[in-house]
């Protein structure tokens, strides 16, 4: 469904991705993990149009679409969690939402949308009115989450949702996430640094080092073989 | 203390400083979006004036009444000095928007140097005598004395103004658009936000403001000329950074903090001193409150 192939991003003049490709099927989650300054975090921002890159593709459903511009993107049914979660500090939590749903139009569906994130994240419905920059980070990750949920993606591009979170939180959100993929059949492609829980949940996994693909495999296969054991999982 | 002078230095300030405000409107929501001190704002309002004259010039030929006129006069000048905005944000800004900071700013400042020769060539360097285009009314009579008929249209169309200003913000979905692309920029994209296109609608939304302001000023004081921009643009930037630059409540208490500095200083002690007043109070809050009265500090994002 989503294609990335043989994408070079620089900043400047430094290459941040090198010849990076991925390949993630429908209604697959697939793992990216890898130590900081990877490049995983630029990949996304690839895919989304925010930093294009310099050549090579990025193919949805066969179609390029790494000249669009970033709103073109998400109207294809791409849709990012950033790293940091990055809410609209002072708009509510209900704008927040409603930006999520900015390119559609249909009121009746946007509606409906918001009653099924309220129900994944029953605590967003109590803060509703409440400014997005006073929530805690788990409640702003939810928020996160959700907003990008009122896109109703086809993709979802989710940035390290577990960081800085407590693991009951983190247990939490990964939980939603199968729940998303399952209910709705939404394409998920994760990056972590959170090595064990994302290959836990994930169909496959990508490993990337100093912003090059190193290895390609089932979750399963990664969570045993012995150099992500060692690089990543600590053991 | 006589207390109807009082009440008229009272609204002599209210009345500038609803002025400076609709100015100061301008550079702050352009410092808000992209960190931009937009210093070809205040030849922007210059421009609206001239239009402005230039309109009312034709009009008074054809015998159409001063109110008609000024209608008139105001709406061309909004549509010349939002097309202008649109056209500075285009040419001078989009093509250096991810270099250094400093270069937008110095071609800024190249845009208002050459917006006001272009204006000096073309018309004159002299002071031109603007009509007076809001008549008397004269139900205002018994308080005229205090505040005339000029200030109560003034004060009535900045009103007006700020509170459709108000609710464009807060309730549209350009609206949205534009405080989302405020707080985060990259955000805004990823939730397919055209950020291109608030830019440029915050540019014409600025310099619409300013237009208004500068047809209202213009037919208060009565003349117009090329340099006007400097002095009104210098206020209003003070009245943004004294306020919170980036801060829209923040540019309308600076700019109305501005106008009653400078309105009480000249009624009780000497109109020699009302610029510089300005300029000492600037100082004093930018010691006291670096980021202005209802700034935020910045988070610096990691
Ligand atoms: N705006 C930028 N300008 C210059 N270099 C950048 C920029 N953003 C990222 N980089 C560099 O690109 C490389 C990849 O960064 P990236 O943020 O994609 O890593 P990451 O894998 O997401 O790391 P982390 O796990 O810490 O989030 C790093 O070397 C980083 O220093
Ligand atoms: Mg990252």
């Amino acid at each position: 469904m989503l294609k990335v192939q043989n994408i070079q991003t620089y900043y400047g003049n430094i290459q941040a991705l090198k010849d990076v490709t991925i390949e993630v099927a429908e209604g697959e989650i697939v793992a990216l993990i890898g130590a900081n300054g990877a490049g995983k975090t630029t990949t996304l921002m690839s895919i989304c149009g925010i930093t294009p890159s310099r050549s090579g593709e990025v193919l949805l459903d066969g179609d390029p679409i790494h000249d669009l511009a970033p709103e073109n993107i998400v109207k294809k049914g791409i849709v990012q969690v950033p790293e940091g979660r990055r809410i609209f500090p002072d708009m509510t939590v209900l704008e927040n939402l409603e930006m999520g749903a900015f390119l559609r139009t249909n009121k009746r569906q946007i509606q409906q949308d918001l009653n099924y994130v309220m129900t994944l994240f029953p605590i967003l419905e109590k803060r509703q009115s409440q400014l997005g920059g006073t929530l805690s980070g788990g409640e702003q990750q939810m928020l996160a989450i959700s907003r990008a949920l009122m896109a109703r993606p086809r993709v979802l591009l989710l940035d390290e949702p577990s960081l800085g979170l407590a693991p009951l939180i983190i247990k939490q959100i990964f939980e939603i996430i199968r729940q998303i993929n399952k209910e709705n059949n939404t394409t998920i492609f994760l990056v972590e640094q959170n090595a064990n829980q994302a290959l836990k949940l994930a169909d496959r996994g990508y490993v990337m080092e100093n912003g090059r693909i190193t290895l390609v495999d089932s979750a399963a296969n990664l969570l045993s073989n012995a150099d992500v054991r060692k690089a990543y999982l600590g053991i | 203390m006589d207390i109807e002078y009082f009440l008229e230095l009272f609204f002599s300030g209210l009345t500038r400083g609803s002025i400076y405000a609709l100015i100061a409107l301008g550079y702050t929501m352009v410092y808000g979006i992209i960190q931009l001190i937009n210093f070809a704002h205040g030849e922007i309002y210059m421009i609206g004036a001239f239009v402005a004259l230039i309109v009312a010039g034709v009009c008074t030929i054809y015998g159409l009444s001063g109110f008609a006129i000024l209608i008139l006069a105001a709406a061309i000048a909004i549509m010349y000095a939002a097309a202008y905005g649109y056209t500075l944000e285009k040419i001078a800004y989009r093509p250096l928007r991810g270099s250094p900071r400093l270069s937008p700013l110095i071609s800024a400042i190249g845009m208002s140097i050459f917006l006001q020769n272009y204006v000096l060539l073309a018309q004159t360097p002299d002071y031109l005598p603007f009509p007076r285009l809001i008549p008397d009314f004269s139900f205002m009579d018994p308080v005229a004395h205090i505040i005339g008929s000029a200030e109560l249209v003034i004060l009535v169309t900045t009103l007006v103004t700020m509170v459709l200003l108000t609710l464009l913000i807060k309730k549209t979905r350009v609206g949205k658009a534009m405080r989302a692309t405020q707080q985060d920029l990259s955000m805004a994209r990823l939730v397919g936000v055209n950020v291109d296109r608030v830019i440029s609608l915050t540019f014409v939304i600025g310099s619409v403001l300013a237009a208004i302001g500068g047809v209202l000023v213009a037919s208060y004081i009565g003349q117009v000329n090329f340099y006007i921009g400097f002095l009104a643009g210098v206020k209003a930037f003070t009245a943004a950074v004294l306020g919170g630059i980036g801060s829209i409540p923040g540019a309308v208490l600076g700019g109305l903090i501005i106008g009653w500095s400078e309105s009480f200083a000249a009624g009780y002690f000497s109109s020699d001193y009302e610029d510089i007043l300005t300029f000492v109070l600037l100082v004093v809050i930018l010691i006291v409150r670096p980021a202005g009265i209802l700034g935020k500090v910045r988070k610096q994002k990691v």
